[in-house]
């Protein structure tokens, strides 16, 4: 039975809980709207910052393919063509590889040394990215010029895309830099929507008599496949934004060439190299104006990679 | 002809799950690979004058990068000031105190902010710092990198307070602890581990970003005045070393190369080894 | 009693923080082409002045003069002036004060070729304008008999920022080759019709550097500072000169005697018999008024001593010295800064 002296007291420590749990949802809450700030301020930044432009060449900035700051005439399409090229290399080289290497890590190999290896692959997303530019400057580039390059030329030489001089740095180079880059995000992704797929699903292909690929290859991966295809567009944003590494590899020219071996430019790398010594409204606003376009590839991209992946998810979780 | 066939498709299955093994190998011995170079041309180059002394002027030899390393330190080092708790306690946020159009946005909005280009937050931080302070300045760096740092944190945080068993919470609610008390005496500690892990590979991630510091940080031959004034980094040391021409710079380069990756994999190694403990609270 | 332990404290940790409190940070960027002899003016500066630290940073003469109007660097560096345009920008009028003379050399890495090779005006507008296209073109045997060229295709390489010394370079072939004139022209950022771009004079000398058969052009110490081989050029008078102190002080010899009074002059092509024909002033943009008066006071300490003992580092790096005209008249300009 409460006496009024102790219901009070009761009375106080509810308020002050009370008001103890509203301070904390407010202050929790208001780091959290923060994160939507920070964003917003971003494409507020994008956007206004590339007005210049943006009002002096309209939607024909992306098809222009001049890029000249003396005359102040600028285009964006020699660098959306290097980015979606050395990604689309990186791509080409990395789907099959990560996809043959998730396969083996979720199918073949016992858990212990596949967890292993899984752990030693994701290692490679942890290395900055100026690293892998520092060390296809110095071992990549001379491969691809004195080695790679040459064989290629010199067998497939009568395809437009192995024409030209072979100068070592270039978007096939940068493509294959990238291409190790993003490996890393396909095997694991794509492990685990390989091991997400229910048991049941293999054994009854082999109790139909397939073999172990035709399992795998038949029914496990096409159940799998959204997981997959989220992979790749995860590492195909990777891919997209890179900027030390291409930068340091691509060659620098804002030229478009069907040939591989020829030096191009990428969004991420003119924003890099040209940045601090754009003089001029212009200038400064083209360059913003690329970020702007970089920024709406990797949100498209992103947001259709995490809509994949949600929803293998959640129908692997229907079982 | 049927067992043609069956010959047929064996083999076809022992030469694609070969290939795969193939496939894995490669991987795997790309990064053993790039850890080889590192530590062959790092590991020649590392000298006492590296860390101890400041950059020379071009072509002479005998410069180090002590400034970049400190420089680094202290940019990171404010960089996970701010952003760590902020990432925290919004992930707490969303864990917690569930909202059913405002959680969702916000956890739609991280992972767009974690997934954009590294040199766009430079921008960010460029437009919002450096261009109204007129001045390059290390702080300047350290918001583009938190700017990076928070998506990380409130995303790793969230996933490990979700993991804490419901039971737990209920229990303490039903001795009579508020909503808050449960979250910070509880709740938190039970998920500690991961949040940890987050917050160390968070700030690894941060750590090796050369392109957001390009032209916020810029760069600094000396010790600089502070964290308001250009400040030097290993990236953009490594960076700027790596395409010169001189020798010396480029040894420079593989030495810093080796120390920023020391450190990142030490982080990384590290995280893994403290999630690998476990949470805190046994599963009820 | 707590108190004086207290001051002592703060005594104590005012003592330990000083030196760092003290320094004087001035921040500076611009030019690489000479960004060599920069650092060390200001590294020998501050071992004579500890308390001074004048950071400059290598972007290219394009960010020197970006930098120097978004007012995010102290002073500026350029090889190129500033055109009237680009100076109307400012809310304050910069100053040119030339600090160094020097060369911009075609360097090469060809297989097999030792030898000095001799490049005409024609010659290296065909290269880059991308009509010469082979090392073994029989117009470049012709200015070099009893080189063996390999049959291999010449690589160019140039920059990819906006440079000073792409100027200096462009501006020499726009006066040489009509033909460059009018499809390329003159400027520090310009549409090459071939080549690989890269990052500053170091940029440019190392991918040369590693990359067989390649050509470029790049100030003369980097050259030499890596051990490149670099060739002559034939100047006006028709003499085939290597870039060194003597030819490029040539070169400015004409122009030092009537140089404006704002130091603005281009000095490609000159006459003179050994006049290196692709040499070029450098400049320091300094602001005319600099609100902080430590600083001014610094920079203008600076530039006394760039104009006297400064000059002395200029043989040993391959610069060449100014003309004492020059000198003479950019002392009077410092007075002007406030």
């Amino acid at each position: 039975m409460a006496t009024p002296a102790v219901a009070d007291t009761a009375a106080i420590r509810r308020r002050t809980t009370q008001t103890g749990d509203i301070v904390a949802r407010l202050i929790t809450l208001a780091f959290a709207a923060s994160i939507i700030l920070i964003t917003f301020l971003l494409v507020w930044q994008l956007w206004s910052q590339s007005a210049a432009t943006r009002h002096k060449f309209g939607f024909s900035f992306l098809f222009t393919t001049t890029w000249n700051p003396v005359t102040e005439e600028f285009g964006a399409l020699p660098f959306v063509y290097g980015t979606v090229v050395t990604s689309v290399l990186a791509l080409l080289i990395s789907v099959p590889l990560g996809l043959g290497s998730a396969i083996f890590l979720s199918e073949l190999a016992p858990a212990g040394i596949s967890n292993a290896l899984t752990f030693l692959i994701e290692l490679l997303a942890a290395i900055p990215s100026v690293i892998y530019g520092l060390l296809a400057l110095f071992a990549l580039v001379p491969l691809m010029r004195d080695y790679g390059e040459p064989f290629l030329k010199s067998t497939l030489g009568f395809l437009p895309w192995f024409k030209g001089p072979v100068y070592g740095f270039g978007l096939l180079t940068g493509g294959m830099v990238l291409s190790i880059m993003t490996i890393p995000f396909i095997i694991s992704v794509s492990r685990e929507a390989l091991l997400a797929v229910p048991r049941e699903q293999r054994e009854a292909a082999l109790a139909l008599g397939a073999t172990r690929w035709e399992s795998t290859w038949q029914i496990v991966v096409p159940y799998a496949k959204l997981g997959i295809l989220g992979s790749i567009f995860l590492g195909l944003a990777r891919a997209l934004g890179e900027t030390m590494a291409v930068t340091m590899v691509i060659g620098n020219d804002p030229k478009i060439s069907a040939s591989l071996f020829a030096p191009g430019y990428s969004i991420a790398a003119v924003i890099a190299n040209e940045f601090s010594e754009a003089t001029g409204q212009v200038y400064q606003s083209a360059l913003i104006e690329l970020g702007l376009v970089l920024f709406l590839l990797t949100i498209i991209i992103n947001g259709l990679a995490r809509l994949m992946i949600v929803a293998t998810t959640r129908k692997g979780s229907k079982r | 002809m049927m067992s043609g066939n069956l010959i047929w498709r064996k083999s076809v299955n022992a030469v694609m799950l070969s290939v795969t093994g193939v496939f894995t190998v490669l991987a795997v011995s790309a990064l053993f690979l790039i850890l080889g170079y590192l530590i062959y041309y790092g590991g020649r180059s590392l000298d006492w004058n590296f860390f101890t002394k400041l950059p020379l002027p071009p072509g002479e030899i005998g410069g180090g990068m002590a400034n970049a390393i400190v420089g680094s330190l202290k940019i990171v080092g404010v960089a996970a000031l701010m952003g760590l708790p902020f990432g925290f306690l919004a992930g707490v946020y969303l864990s917690e105190f569930e909202d059913k159009m405002f959680c969702p946005l916000v956890r739609y909005v991280a992972d767009l902010l974690n997934g954009i280009p590294s040199i766009v937050v430079g921008l960010l931080a460029w437009g919002l710092v450096v261009v109204p302070t007129r001045s390059f300045s290390g702080l300047a760096g350290s918001i583009a990198l938190a700017a990076m740092l928070i998506p990380i944190v409130t995303r790793q945080t969230e996933q490990f307070l979700r993991e804490v068993p419901l039971s737990l919470r209920e229990a303490a609610l039903a001795l009579g602890a508020s909503k808050w008390r449960t979250i910070a005496t509880v709740v938190v500690p039970a998920g500690s581990k991961g949040i940890l892990t987050g917050m160390i590979l968070g700030v690894a991630r941060i750590a090796g970003e050369s392109a957001p510091l390009l032209f916020t940080a810029f760069n600094n031959q000396f010790w600089g005045g502070g964290i308001t004034q250009p400040t030097a980094s290993l990236p953009v040391m490594i960076y700027s070393h790596a395409i010169a021409p001189y020798e010396d710079w480029h040894r420079q380069a593989w030495a810093a190369g080796l120390v920023l990756i020391g450190m990142v994999l030490i982080a990384n190694i590290a995280a893994r080894l403290v999630l690998a403990r476990g949470i805190s609270v046994p599963r009820a | 009693m707590k108190l004086k332990r207290m001051s002592l404290a703060v005594a104590g940790l005012m003592a330990v923080a000083a030196p760092f409190a003290v320094a004087q940070q001035i921040n500076a960027a611009g030019a690489s082409f000479p960004a060599v002899i920069y650092q060390k003016w200001f590294e020998e500066y501050r071992k004579l002045h500890t308390d001074v630290q004048i950071n400059y940073q290598s972007i290219g003469s394009g960010g020197g003069i970006a930098q120097l109007t978004s007012g995010t660097v102290d002073f500026g560096a350029s090889d190129v002036p500033m055109t009237d345009e680009q100076i109307s920008k400012l809310a304050v009028k910069p100053l040119h004060f030339p600090s160094v003379l020097g060369g911009v050399v075609p360097t090469y890495n060809v297989a097999g070729v030792t030898q000095d090779l001799k490049f005409a005006p024609e010659t290296l507008s065909g290269i880059f304008l991308g009509t010469i296209t082979k090392w073994n073109d029989p117009r470049l045997a012709k200015d070099n008999p009893g080189v063996k060229f390999p049959n291999a295709d010449i690589q160019v390489v140039h920059r990819s920022d906006g440079s000073g010394t792409t100027f200096v370079w462009t501006d020499y072939l726009s006066k040489v080759s009509p033909d460059w004139k009018s499809k390329v022209g003159a400027g520090a950022s310009v549409n090459w019709p071939v080549g690989l771009g890269q990052k500053g004079n170091e940029g440019v000398a190392g991918t040369v550097k590693q990359t067989p058969n390649s050509i470029g052009y790049v100030e003369l110490i980097y050259a030499v500072q890596n051990k490149m081989a670099y060739g002559s050029v034939k100047n006006a008078s028709g003499n085939f000169v290597k870039a060194d102190f003597n030819t490029v002080t040539d070169a400015a010899a004409g122009a030092a005697k009537n140089i404006p009074d704002d130091f603005r002059v281009s000095i490609t092509n000159a006459a003179g018999k050994n006049a290196y024909p692709i040499s070029t002033f450098t400049w320091l943009l300094i602001p005319s008024h600099i609100p902080d008066a430590a600083k001014a006071k610094t920079i203008k300490a600076f530039l006394q001593w760039m104009l006297a003992d400064g000059q002395k580092y200029a043989a040993g790096l391959s610069y060449a010295s100014l003309p004492k005209e020059v000198i003479a008249k950019e002392v009077k300009q410092i007075a002007k800064i406030q």
